[in-house]
């Protein structure tokens, strides 16, 4: 039996990106306190020679590598560059707010890098076991990063519950992993699917195997009974952490579902379509209403965080090439969404005041005319007012809803975002309708401006202009092999 | 580029364009240049009538190029004789508005005119939209501008209004998208057009009626779903108030013609006694409730929700009428009543319009609306009250003014169909004497009540101008309706024998 050396190039950027984490560590070492901003544009730097290599380098089509165990495929594109995408745009909104705080360190970047590597891996894995390794990468970097501010009570508490709760998580997929693989005798996820697909190879043990599962990814995702953690993380976490876990890991968390769901679990449709429409409509309806109830903005987004989860995963679960395609669509538009919602949070902050209260937006219509247009957006956006992007997404999986005759979910999930839409006016309605005792402008760097008004100005553009999008959302849907 | 697109393009544009100007340059840039693209956009909508095919029932000035393939939504935009008239009124009463605002808004001026530009340009897209989703994305778009507009520059109890406009609204436009994303997957398209040709089955129409039901009788407002009317009319800035109910609430008519009928025609034959039911307590009740007003907005609103009650009623008689004889015996009963809703909606775009400007003027002085805080106002201000009491005869339907031509077109119409609903009908020519009457003798006539009417100043020559310009429009509509009524024949004919087909 000889060695045969496995094909790197569909790992590349991992690869790229792990080197530059070697250097980004190394170089820290000798940046004094005043220049952290060269640790700032190396990560940069590296996550665009990552996005170069997810991008463009790679050829078309996907190919399976290290013994099937890994994949680089259509689906793998678009998610590692909106991630390392998200991962840039977080890095430069977190600079000023960590440098404000005296928690400027090298440390911040280093795990963002490395939990960035953990989604790469999870998003290109075809075996439970990447699956697995990439999670806990991931994890466990984001731990490590909402205890960062050691200072902060609230933020050890956030990270101690997170950290119990994403390990109990983490075990329960790992035994629903194994009671599979049990059944299966196999990790690589298509050679499952297989393995199931065949006459009287669905037991009992597969049936447990996925509900656990089923149970992970949900966890992962915060859907509604697994939610407990998103508003204490959101409100504990330091804002440039929670902007952090808001964003990038959904899209971790969007690949977990489809490879695992779809590549391995696809034979079992009928079981697992119907436990993640419960998980959607319940998040929809628990999220969307017990934000309202909130002042905290922190928390209120945490909240929204989980109607919008419920739409995902309602359009996941029409089991459908539509539905997955709306659903890929609308994880995309919301990390990027949510990106530019707690950079404004981020914005507003300053030294030794946290904007955390939705009553801290009061007047920024006479203190910073231009981001309250910004804000505006995003807050439109997040209900789903047309011509924004939101909407888009919405339409997308009320499309795929009515298209297999669930017209009473997509009733439902309508709704619910009226509900939305009520604590999103609130944001506006101390934006523009109240005056603060202090008008002060705004003072922010230039690139936290210019950066944070690209992303809202996404908000129209890809509203508008929201055909590429889709038609790569679909074209990557399609390629995949179900 | 098509001149819809620039009707649509041009106010939008310009909107941004006075937030860059800003309000802070010395010589008030940002309104002469509102003004100025306001003015640009009327004159340019006046080539919407010049080059008007009146013998046609087609679309007209037609723009197609597609817009979100993946889905088949297209840019399409045209307009026939219904919608044409109403972006008419649109553009004519923008420039009204922003005059009216002109010293008065002294908060933001800038995003004030630019909101009103906005939203403009986007009420343009709603009567030109072909496409259902173009449609929405306008109609959902509109409320964000609108909902600035009365939280920013309106009175006390802003907020409150103003949420519970955008909830109202909303509520009822997410269940239209589901009726239309539905009717996409049956058709394969979102043009209007098409839906009109797609057979449905009579369940599917009655549960897509309902859903357009509960979106345009929000807008429209009907009875009982018109309580964020009076909220939002008493608490908006006079130019909200004016924009509202002059156009905002015509959506509700037309998207009842231009998609319930057409598209669900069984349905609204079914349904047509409900409807008629509910635009009758809209006349009569609501008549009765304005009635007891002492707010002045507010009794204007609750008229606008009665005078409303007319178009509705308008429309749905079409059946009514065509139970008692056959279409080519009943056409012109059924024509007239359909002809007499659509002009009871431009009308009373433009005498709402202008009895809110009037409120807005003593508003200005006095910082009031209540009834009673005012009296003998014709003795300070002897001009305004004769524009004032003009309106007023208008609003109740006094001949001669075009409120009249409209409701006494649907009275006579719905006699054909049933005596009881024109006798029903027929209570708006008294209780709209009365209560628009009774206010006018309460606010302008008799003795000065205080000293605070004493010291009122008349119109000055801006207000001045703005009313008798809108009192010349009421005085010609309602004396030679004729060029509006040809506008409309064709495509109202048209629309017509389509509904009176079956879709089964």
């Amino acid at each position: 039996m000889s060695f045969i050396a496995p094909q790197f190039a569909p790992a590349l950027p991992e690869i790229a990106l792990a080197i530059g984490i070697c250097v980004v560590l190394l170089a820290d070492l000798f940046v004094s306190e005043q220049r952290k901003s060269i640790t700032l544009w190396l990560s940069l730097a590296t996550l665009t020679v990552a996005a170069w290599f997810a991008g463009g380098a790679l050829p078309e089509g996907s190919q399976l590598t290290f013994s099937g165990s890994y994949v680089a495929d259509g689906l793998a594109r678009v998610l590692k560059l909106f991630t390392l995408l998200l991962v840039g745009v977080v890095f430069v909104y977190s600079f000023g707010y960590l440098k404000d705080r005296a928690l400027l360190k090298g440390e911040y970047y280093l795990l963002g890098l490395f939990a960035t590597l953990g989604m790469l891996v999870m998003i290109s894995a075809h075996s439970m076991l990447t699956m697995y390794l990439g999670l806990e990468l991931m994890s466990l970097a984001l731990y490590a990063m909402v205890a960062f501010d050691r200072e902060s009570p609230v933020a050890a508490e956030a990270a101690m519950k997170y950290f119990v709760l994403g390990a109990i998580a983490s075990g329960v997929l790992l035994f629903g992993m194994s009671l599979i693989y049990g059944a299966t005798a196999t990790l690589q996820l298509d050679q499952i699917a297989a393995a199931l697909a065949g006459e009287g190879s669905v037991t009992p043990a597969v049936l447990l195997g996925t509900a656990f599962i089923m149970v992970g990814i949900a966890f992962k995702f915060g859907a509604v009974p697994f939610h407990n953690w998103v508003p204490d993380l959101y409100h504990g976490a330091p804002t440039s952490v929670t902007l952090f876990v808001g964003t990038a890991p959904k899209l971790a968390a969007f690949a977990m579902l489809t490879r695992l769901l779809l590549t391995a679990l696809e034979p079992v449709v009928e079981v697992w379509a119907p436990m993640l429409t419960g998980l959607g409509v319940l998040s929809l309806i628990l999220g969307n209403v017990i934000a309202i109830a909130q002042s905290n903005i922190k928390r209120m987004l945490a909240y929204s965080t989980i109607g919008h989860v419920g739409f995902i995963l309602i359009a996941f679960a029409t089991g459908t090439a539509a539905g997955q395609q709306a659903a890929l669509f609308y994880t995309i538009v919301y990390a990027i969404m949510a990106a530019a919602a707690f950079g404004t949070v981020i914005l507003l902050s300053k030294r030794g005041y946290e904007a955390e209260n939705i009553a801290d937006f009061r007047g920024l219509n006479e203190r910073s005319p231009w981001f309250a247009v910004m804000m505006l957006f995003v807050m439109v956006s997040m209900i789903g007012i047309p011509p924004f992007v939101g909407f888009f997404a919405k339409l997308n999986v009320l499309v795929a809803l009515i298209n297999v005759e669930q017209t009473w979910i997509a009733v439902v999930a309508v709704l619910f975002s009226v509900v939305g839409a009520f604590y999103y006016l609130r944001v506006l309605r101390y934006m523009y309708f109240e005056t603060s005792d202090t008008v002060e402008p705004l003072v922010a760097p230039i690139n936290i401006r210019l950066v944070l008004s690209a992303n809202a100005l996404a908000m129209l553009l890809l509203g508008v202009f929201s055909e590429p999008l889709l038609a790569w959302c679909g074209a990557v849907i399609g390629s995949q092999a179900f | 580029m098509g001149l819809l697109s620039i009707l649509i393009g041009l106010p939008v544009v310009g909107g941004l364009l006075v937030l860059a100007v800003g309000s802070r340059t010395a010589a008030r840039l940002d309104r002469w240049l509102a003004l100025a693209i306001s003015l640009v956009t009327f004159v340019l909508s006046l080539a919407l009538y010049t080059g008007f095919n009146f013998g046609t029932a087609d679309m007209q000035f037609v723009e197609r190029v597609a817009w979100i393939p993946a889905f088949n939504i297209e840019y399409y935009l045209g307009v026939d004789g219904i919608s044409t008239p109403l972006i008419l009124l649109s553009t004519f009463l923008t420039p009204m508005i922003i005059v009216a605002g002109w010293e008065v808004i002294k908060k933001h001026p800038a995003q004030y005119m630019a909101a009103f530009l906005i939203l403009e340009g986007l009420m343009i897209g709603v009567f030109a939209a072909l496409d259902a989703m173009l449609f929405y994305v306008f109609w959902e778009a509109m409320l964000i501008p609108m909902f600035i507009i009365i939280g920013v520059w309106g009175g006390e109890r802003r907020v409150y209004a103003t949420v519970k406009f955008f909830l109202y609204t909303f509520l009822g436009s997410v269940l239209m998208l589901v009726a239309l994303v539905y009717l996409y997957l049956q058709s394969g398209s979102f043009s209007i057009l098409d839906f009109h040709l797609l057979p449905l089955p009579s369940s599917a129409q009655l549960w897509i009626f309902l859903a357009f039901l509960v979106a345009f009788a929000v807008k429209v407002p009907m009875w009982p779903v018109h309580t964020w009317l009076p909220d939002a009319h008493v608490e908006a800035p006079t130019g909200g108030s004016v924009v509202l109910a002059a156009v905002l609430l015509k959506m509700g008519g037309y998207g009842f013609v231009r998609f319930s009928l057409p598209i669900a025609p069984d349905a609204s034959a079914v349904l047509d006694g409900f409807m008629i039911a509910l635009s009758l307590i809209a006349v009569v009740y609501i008549g009765f409730v304005a009635l007891v007003q002492t707010d002045m907005k507010k009794l204007i609103a609750y008229s606008s929700i009665a005078h409303m009650g007319f178009v509705t009623l308008g429309f749905f008689l079409v059946w009514a009428i065509l139970r008692n004889t056959s279409l080519a015996d009943g056409m012109s009963g059924v024509q007239m009543g359909v002809t007499g809703a659509m002009v009871q909606m431009i009308s009373h775009g433009l005498i709402s319009g202008a009895m809110f400007l009037c409120v807005g003027v003593l508003y200005d002085r006095m910082h009031s609306r209540q009834i009673a805080d005012y009296g003998g106002v014709v003795n300070t201000m002897p001009k305004f009250a004769a524009l004032m009491v003009f309106f007023s005869m208008a609003n109740a339907g006094l001949p001669g003014t075009s409120g009249f031509v409209g409701e006494f077109l649907v009275i006579l119409a719905s006699y054909q169909a049933n005596f009881w609903y024109a006798f029903l009908a027929a209570t708006t020519l008294v209780l709209g004497a009365a209560y628009t009457l009774w206010m006018v003798k309460r606010v302008v006539f008799g003795d000065i009540a205080n000293d605070h009417v004493k010291d009122l100043q008349d119109m000055n020559r801006r207000e001045g101008l703005l009313l008798l310009i809108l009192a010349a429009s009421v005085l010609a509509l309602g004396l030679y309706p004729a060029p509006l009524i040809e506008m409309m024949e064709p495509t109202l004919v048209n629309l017509i024998t389509h509904v009176t087909q079956s879709k089964l």
